[in-house]
């Protein structure tokens, strides 16, 4: 290999280095001052791409100058800012207290709104931008060709990195986010200049994300994937830096992109997986980030949002339980669709308990658990289209194939808490999501593997429901039993004060670790029922998408209670069954009822149930 | 042997010495109070000793046994029980399950998959729970109650491990006078009865007089003085810098009180 080559190589890193930064900038700004983890903010950078793309030919129809060009890409950045402020006013200050969480649960509604409304407003075909006047030749270095854009790309990161070294130290505006950034108390003695600040915030790190994205219309075409593809990676890098940090960003930004550039070369496909490990090596020698610093411990313990204190079920709710297995068992009499449907909601409904698990009784805020349930998935799908085994051995290896990835993945996640375990959960989940869509000799890639069908004795739809019926039913009494049991307990335990738990002899971590094991399993279980139910397996099984409808399903039927999410699986899924066919705007809708839940219904079905029953007692 | 001895505890945050060269033994049945302003290092020794922090110097051992740098929970199983400045409970439990979830713990039953953990050890609980004076409340959600009581149920979970040694951070913080008294009373019958060493640290100079068999005054993370109530009541430099008038007060009325 030689040295000119090497040399270019690690431009380009540089490169994407200071576009990724110019994004995980805003990204950590807004953390540090909200504390809140925006995943709109990859679509703010989609949104700065598009209208980009839009604006900037208009503009260079006029006089094809660079100056257009730049004005065109600054006009972009402004405009996603102020789409940043009306975020603000409208969702954000309303859940500033609400737990994490909700938080990004309702963050990720806006990115299904704007996904919608990207489509609704330039339609579903990727949209290619012009190239920048005056920097579309290519530069001759060491008789390599390199184009100047990213030449002018890389100037850009050390260049914002300056301006907002200024903005901190030289304004009053930035002199605040610094100080709300490093003490949180502070922010609350601010008054009225509060509400500014956060809007203040909100502009810039919307402004930044967009300014990221009009820089790219060079390079790509505005599309509508962009915006969670990018969201990971500058998740990757705020988590990496330590979130609020902006010098943080840099480094961080730098090693990625060097790590990409050259693990490009040495593991052409799997350049993703580097990165993750990366993250996941940092995280573990510190937990908070190359320059990030640990959150204050809170003084005052508050109430956990989760399960509480677990109750036997009282009568009403056992007659709600048997209604609800009646209808189960009853489903067949009805049609072949109400059949298919409510196989699907049972098994659902038991990767929402083991999510459930985690989250309402761990406190262990999984934001990948649809990798569990896909790894469960592929490992049974696999054995039987490639391997040629019957349905019986697959189902068992589903669970395995679940827990023993969340026995891996766990060992690093439970290290952390808060708000970088939810982040690391997302990453590994990105990371096994990658692997099964790249590795396309084994896994099929993007169109995944058919041919997934039940041995013969269950292959009608009738006698599947009853196996699926049959498992999940067993498998979701089996976990709550653990939820009421010693281990379930010192889960809430560890959750609720986990410093106590240690004093009292519980070793924290193990637990945590194997209840995500455990939850894994479960999870892996569902995947192998639904693999069989679907004939097929494919890696939207394992996205961010399935996760968040997991969460969901947690969030509409009430994280309080232990029963709740299968409720809320059954309310969910059938409203996506019966809405999606009906609507070409089912993410604009379910985007706008995840956000209304946050506002308006936090504890969901059984926060309800509960509320009607005191009524009447 | 004694039960605990602490040699050359030191322990540094950034520029802050937070404790410099700290040692004393305690025996068991012994009260041993570390007094101090704010900031002298009295949670810092206390976390040294319960596992919570790592020494930067200096040696832990409790009956023969080297403990430094052990974690909390092997502490725990040690025979070590604590309570923390600001009460650390589970806050979702109620008060008995709280007791229970100790001894759920101190039995090695936390991976237990199918029993009821609510039915587990009620009567051990509830007995805990009546040496502190709580059965009474039992049922209730601990979130309810007023904050010296939660500092009882504190030492009821603190119980729960049968510990050798106690260590509590300002146990009587957020109580009224007279209930402090009542509980350090509490603590020292406990403890004389069952031959427990206890390590408290108290800000009400009248607990501490009272109920102290030996005294440390440690001041910017270093001992300044130690002996018995009357012998620190009577070092001129300890009264210089922390007890004051007022110290000196509550020293003369707890001697009175006692006499
Ligand atoms: N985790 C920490 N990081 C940095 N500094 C710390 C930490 N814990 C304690 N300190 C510092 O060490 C010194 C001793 O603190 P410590 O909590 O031990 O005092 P204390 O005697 O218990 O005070 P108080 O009576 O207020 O409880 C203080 O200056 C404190 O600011
Ligand atoms: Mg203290």
């Amino acid at each position: 290999m030689q040295w000119d080559f090497l040399l270019v190589q690690s431009l380009s890193g540089l490169a994407s280095a200071s576009s990724l930064f110019v994004i995980a900038s805003g990204l950590t700004i807004v953390f540090g001052v909200t504390r809140i983890v925006n995943f709109a903010h990859g679509s703010f950078y989609m949104l700065g791409a598009y209208i980009a793309v839009t604006v900037v030919p208009w503009l260079l129809e006029i006089d094809r100058s660079p100056w257009l060009f730049f004005v065109g890409v600054l006009v972009s950045a402004l405009a996603v800012g102020a789409l940043g402020v009306l975020m603000e006013m409208l969702l954000l200050r309303r859940i500033y207290r609400v737990p994490e969480l909700f938080q990004l649960l309702a963050t990720f509604g806006v990115v299904l709104i704007v996904q919608d409304l990207v489509l609704l407003v330039w339609g579903p075909v990727d949209i290619p931008g012009p190239r920048a006047p005056g920097l579309r030749h290519g530069v001759v270095i060491l008789d390599q060709r390199f184009p100047a854009y990213e030449l002018f790309l890389i100037a850009v990161g050390p260049a914002v990195l300056g301006l907002l070294w200024l903005l901190m130290h030289r304004t009053r505006f930035g002199v605040l986010i610094r100080a709300a950034t490093q003490d949180r108390e502070m922010v609350g003695a601010l008054g009225v200049n509060q509400a500014m600040l956060f809007t203040g915030t909100l502009f810039l790190g919307a402004a930044l994300a967009g300014l990221g994205g009009a820089l790219q219309i060079p390079r790509v075409s505005a599309n509508s994937q962009m915006d969670l593809s990018i969201i990971t990676e500058a998740f990757v890098v705020t988590v990496i830096g330590g979130m609020g940090s902006v010098p943080g960003a840099f480094i961080a930004a730098l090693l990625i992109g060097q790590l990409q550039a050259f693990g490009v070369l040495i593991f052409p496909k799997i350049t993703l997986v580097l990165v993750f490990l990366l993250m996941a090596v940092v995280l573990v020698i510190k937990p908070w980030g190359l320059l990030g610093k640990p959150e204050a411990a809170a003084g005052r313990v508050v109430l956990p949002e989760g399960i509480l204190d677990p109750r036997p079920l009282d009568r009403a709710g056992k007659m709600l339980a048997a209604l609800g297995l009646a209808a189960v068992l009853a489903l067949p009499l009805l049609d072949a669709y109400a059949v298919k449907v409510g196989t699907e909601v049972l098994i659902l409904a038991l990767a929402a308990f083991s999510l459930n698990f985690l989250v309402g009784n761990g406190g262990i805020v999984s934001f990948g658990h649809a990798a569990y349930f896909g790894l469960g998935a592929y490992g049974a799908g696999l054995l039987v289209v490639k391997a040629g085994l019957p349905m019986e051995p697959a189902l068992l290896a589903a669970p395995i194939a679940g827990g023993a990835f969340a026995a891996l993945f766990g060992f690093f996640v439970v290290r952390l808490s808060g708000i970088y375990l939810a982040m690391l959960t997302l990453a590994f989940a990105q990371i096994a999501y990658a692997v099964v869509f790249q590795w396309v000799e084994v896994t099929g890639g993007d169109n995944g593997l058919v041919g997934v069908w039940p041995s013969r004795w269950a292959a009608s739809r009738e006698v599947y429901h009853y196996l699926v019926a049959a498992v999940t039913v067993a498998a979701i009494i089996l976990l709550r039993r653990v939820i009421h049991a010693p281990f379930g307990a010192t889960l809430r335990a560890a959750r609720d004060s986990a410093q106590r738990a240690d004093a009292i002899g519980v070793d924290v971590r193990t637990h945590r670790w194997l209840g995500f094991t455990l939850a894994g399993a479960a999870a892996g279980l569902a995947g192998g029922l639904y693999a069989f139910s679907k004939g097929s397996i494919d890696p939207t099984l394992l996205g961010i998408p399935m996760s968040v409808d997991f969460l969901s399903m947690l969030l509409l039927g009430g994280i309080q209670s232990v029963l709740g999410p299968v409720a809320g699986t059954a309310a969910f899924h059938a409203a996506k069954d019966f809405f999606m066919p009906l609507t070409d705007h089912w993410r604009l809708f379910l985007g706008l009822s995840i956000i209304a839940m946050v506002l308006v219904f936090p504890r969901g079905l059984a926060g309800a149930w509960d509320t009607l029953r005191r009524r009447r007692a | 042997m004694t039960l605990l001895s602490a040699e050359g505890l030191t322990k540094r945050f950034g520029g802050v010495l937070a404790a410099k060269d700290v040692s004393f033994g305690l025996e068991g049945g012994e009260m041993l109070a570390i007094i101090g302003p704010n900031g002298a290092g009295k949670s810092t020794t206390f976390n040294m000793v319960g596992g919570q922090l790592r020494p930067d110097a200096g040696r832990v051992t409790l009956a023969g046994q080297d403990i430094t740098g052990m974690p909390p929970r092997a502490v725990c199983r040690m025979g070590v029980g604590r309570t923390f400045q600001v009460a650390q409970t589970f806050l979702s439990f109620s008060v008995i399950g709280n007791v229970q979830m100790a001894l759920i713990a101190h039995h090695g039953q936390t991976r237990m998959l199918l029993p009821d953990a609510m039915a587990m050890h009620q009567d051990a609980a509830l007995a805990l729970l009546e040496r502190v004076g709580m059965a009474a409340q039992a049922d209730r959600p601990i979130g309810e109650l007023a904050y010296g009581d939660v500092k009882r149920v504190e030492l009821a979970i603190a119980l729960a491990a049968a510990p050798r040694l106690l260590l509590m951070d300002e146990p009587t913080a957020g109580m009224a006078p007279a209930e402090r008294s009542a509980l350090m009373a509490l603590v020292a019958g406990i403890a004389r009865a069952e031959r427990i060493g206890v390590l408290f640290t108290e800000h009400d100079m009248d607990a501490v007089f009272a109920h102290a068999d030996r005294i440390l005054v440690l001041v910017r993370g270093e001992i300044i003085a130690r002996g018995t109530p009357e012998e620190v009541r009577a070092d001129p430099e300890v009264q210089r810098v922390y007890l004051g008038h007022s110290g000196t007060r509550a020293a003369e009325r707890a001697r009175r009180a006692h006499g």
